[in-house]
């Protein structure tokens, strides 16, 4: 009985001793290993420090009146003290409007991207798992979007809905749902025949909870990843739009809008052009040098 | 392989068929009405409805989709309705400056990149790798339309070296060529270097160490060839980036392509220009993606042999 009693006490030394020394979750892993990369580091910090001034913009300065209404006296001026990006030909200062614009291209950027991975997880999920007639219906509309380099998907989209915030975001997205529906068909397919997978089955678990807590759970490495990268992506895609003309329509201070409007004064002013493409490109970087990170930190066997 | 290439023609042809029902669709939807382009602001009703009449606008949506594939088939995709030109012609007309663009572009992207991601595959975690990363990070977040922006700025403004835009020779080439291979050589570098660090642990490569045979016979002839397969996939998958890359250095370059032409026709609402150009572009881009896994065949035996299995 004692013996007993003792056993049962070593027991619970144990597992209460066990606990000091329990091992880091995957995410606490894949967190630490992140933070040890320096540029993912920068990338992140850049990506904070740029949502939170995003967000602040709208007390700081006030659309109708910093951002869009033009003051011939303070025209295209070179950068200054008072103006530190200079202003542009209707005499806005750029550094306001480049400020106020980053939730455009954060918006647009992540927005489709997230839209697009919702709908691509979706279908490639179900393509992966079913295969069959859905996998092929899949497969071959994405084979048709595949086929339509992703330009011309959005100009066919805007030309439709117009020019507009929400017709940019729907175009992009449409390319970015066919990417990931790729992406998540191809994980679930290697996942799919696993034995945990089986086993669940073997449970009585339904198979859309399968799906949900067993299968896509597994995939997600490269998801995040490629939502990163691609939210970049998009950042470049969004501002090439409107640089052509099809994506944000000036007088908002879209990154790319700025810079259709400052190239046809590129020879006297250059700063009109140079400051919004700066922007675009550190964003894309800070995003990319995540993105890098994130795919170190998730599987470091990859790292070379 | 002929079985094989004929199989992916014949399969093209539903992609193509069903990606030009959407974009005319949609087109059709969008284009606004063309007789009101076409004729002078003071045309009388009649005058509108006998040339919707004559234009078959009163058709119904099959029967003027099915005219339209039909005249794709015999080379007549309509006129513009603003140049009133032919709309294949034109586009034919401007299909060799875009592949001028995007072949240069692609040429320099790969002799810059396959170097340039050896070079940093075999310094491995060395400043060298550094640098030839960072540079390819650079690479792949710039807009490349800023980029050309940039070259114009500093080439031709700023030192006057070269045109800042038009067509009239191998000089006009050069901006545009660098300001879309840029973005191209950065994502082909990174892929050259990790196809590399994949390839040069491999024990055939310290092998051909041991045999004797020279750094270049074992960096190019071992280790390059094996490699070649991500780098081939990587450069196909890029075709619709030149595409995209081109429309927009076109753009800022003035260059007469494809690119440019679509811009143009969007903004002037010329829609026959416009959805005929988008199809053309579709086919173009199917029939480069399926010369670029035949390019697979002949750089990868195995992917050859496993055609001919399949027929």
């Amino acid at each position: 009985m004692t013996k007993t009693t003792a056993n049962a006490e070593q027991a619970v030394m144990t597992k209460e001793s066990l606990k000091q020394f329990k091992g880091r979750s995957m995410a606490q892993e894949t967190w630490r290993r992140l933070l040890k990369n320096k540029g993912a580091v920068i990338g992140m910090c850049f990506m904070i420090l740029l949502i939170i001034v995003a967000i602040l913009s709208q007390f700081i300065y006030n659309y109708e009146a910093d951002i869009i209404t033009m003051s011939a006296g303070s025209s295209a001026q070179a950068p200054t003290l008072q103006h530190i990006f200079g202003t542009d030909k209707y005499g806005r200062d750029i550094f306001a409007r480049i400020i106020y614009g980053a939730r455009y291209s954060l918006l647009i950027g992540a927005g489709s991207v997230f839209i697009g991975l919702a709908v691509g997880i979706l279908l490639g999920s179900l393509a992966g798992f079913y295969g069959g007639f859905i996998d092929n219906l899949v497969m071959r509309a994405n084979d048709i979007l595949y086929a339509i380099p992703n330009i011309m998907i959005a100009v066919v989209v805007v030309s439709i809905l117009g020019t507009s915030p929400a017709s940019l975001l729907l175009s992009l997205s449409i390319s970015a749902a066919s990417a990931f529906a790729r992406i998540t068909r191809a994980a679930v397919m290697t996942i799919r025949g696993q034995e945990y997978v089986e086993s669940a089955y073997a449970m009585g678990l339904p198979t859309w909870k399968v799906i949900l807590r067993h299968i896509i759970p597994n995939c997600l490495s490269p998801i995040i990843v490629q939502v990163t990268l691609a939210i970049g992506n998009n950042i470049i895609a969004a501002s090439s739009l409107s640089f052509l003309g099809v994506g944000i329509a000036p007088p908002m201070p879209e990154w790319g809008a700025m810079l259709s409007d400052g190239r046809q004064f590129i020879r006297s002013y250059p700063w009109m052009c140079i400051f919004p493409g700066l922007a675009i490109m550190v964003t894309v970087l800070a995003l990319n040098l995540m993105g890098d990170g994130l795919r170190d930190a998730l599987d470091p066997k990859m790292k070379k | 392989m002929i079985k094989y290439i004929l199989k992916r023609l014949v399969l093209m042809i539903p992609t193509i068929l069903l990606t030009s029902l959407l974009i005319f669709w949609a087109m059709d939807l969008t284009g606004g009405d063309p007789v009101q382009i076409i004729l002078p602001e003071n045309a009388t009703v009649e005058q509108q409805e006998a040339l919707r009449e004559s234009m078959g606008l009163n058709d119904p949506f099959f029967v003027r989709y099915f005219n339209y594939m039909v005249g794709i088939v015999t080379g007549d995709m309509g006129q513009s309705y603003i140049t009133g030109l032919d709309v294949f012609g034109t586009f034919m007309h401007r299909l060799p400056m875009t592949l001028a663009l995007g072949g240069t572009a692609l040429i320099v992207s790969v002799i810059i990149s396959i170097p340039l991601g050896i070079w940093t595959a075999i310094n491995q975690n060395t400043w060298k790798d550094t640098l030839g990363m960072i540079l390819a990070l650079f690479g792949v977040s710039m807009p490349n339309f800023w980029l050309g922006l940039m070259l114009v700025l500093l080439f031709s403004l700023k030192l006057g070296w070269l045109p800042s835009g038009g067509s009239s020779g191998f000089k006009y080439l050069i901006l545009p060529a660098l300001t879309v291979g840029f973005g191209l050589a950065a994502l082909i570098t990174r892929t050259t270097r990790s196809a590399m660090l994949d390839v040069v642990r491999q024990d055939y490569m310290t092998t051909a160490k041991a045999k004797g045979a020279s750094y270049n016979r074992v960096i190019y002839g071992h280790g390059l060839r094996n490699a070649m397969i991500p780098i081939v996939t990587a450069i196909g998958m890029q075709f619709s980036l030149v595409m995209t890359g081109s429309a927009l250095a076109e753009t800022v370059f003035s260059w007469p392509g494809i690119g440019l032409l679509i811009v143009e026709s969007i903004n002037k609402r010329d829609t026959p220009m416009v959805t005929g150009s988008i199809i053309l572009c579709c086919i173009l881009m199917a029939l480069i993606n399926l010369a670029v896994d035949i390019i697979y065949a002949y750089c990868d035996p195995r992917i050859k042999a496993q055609y001919s299995k399949k027929g």
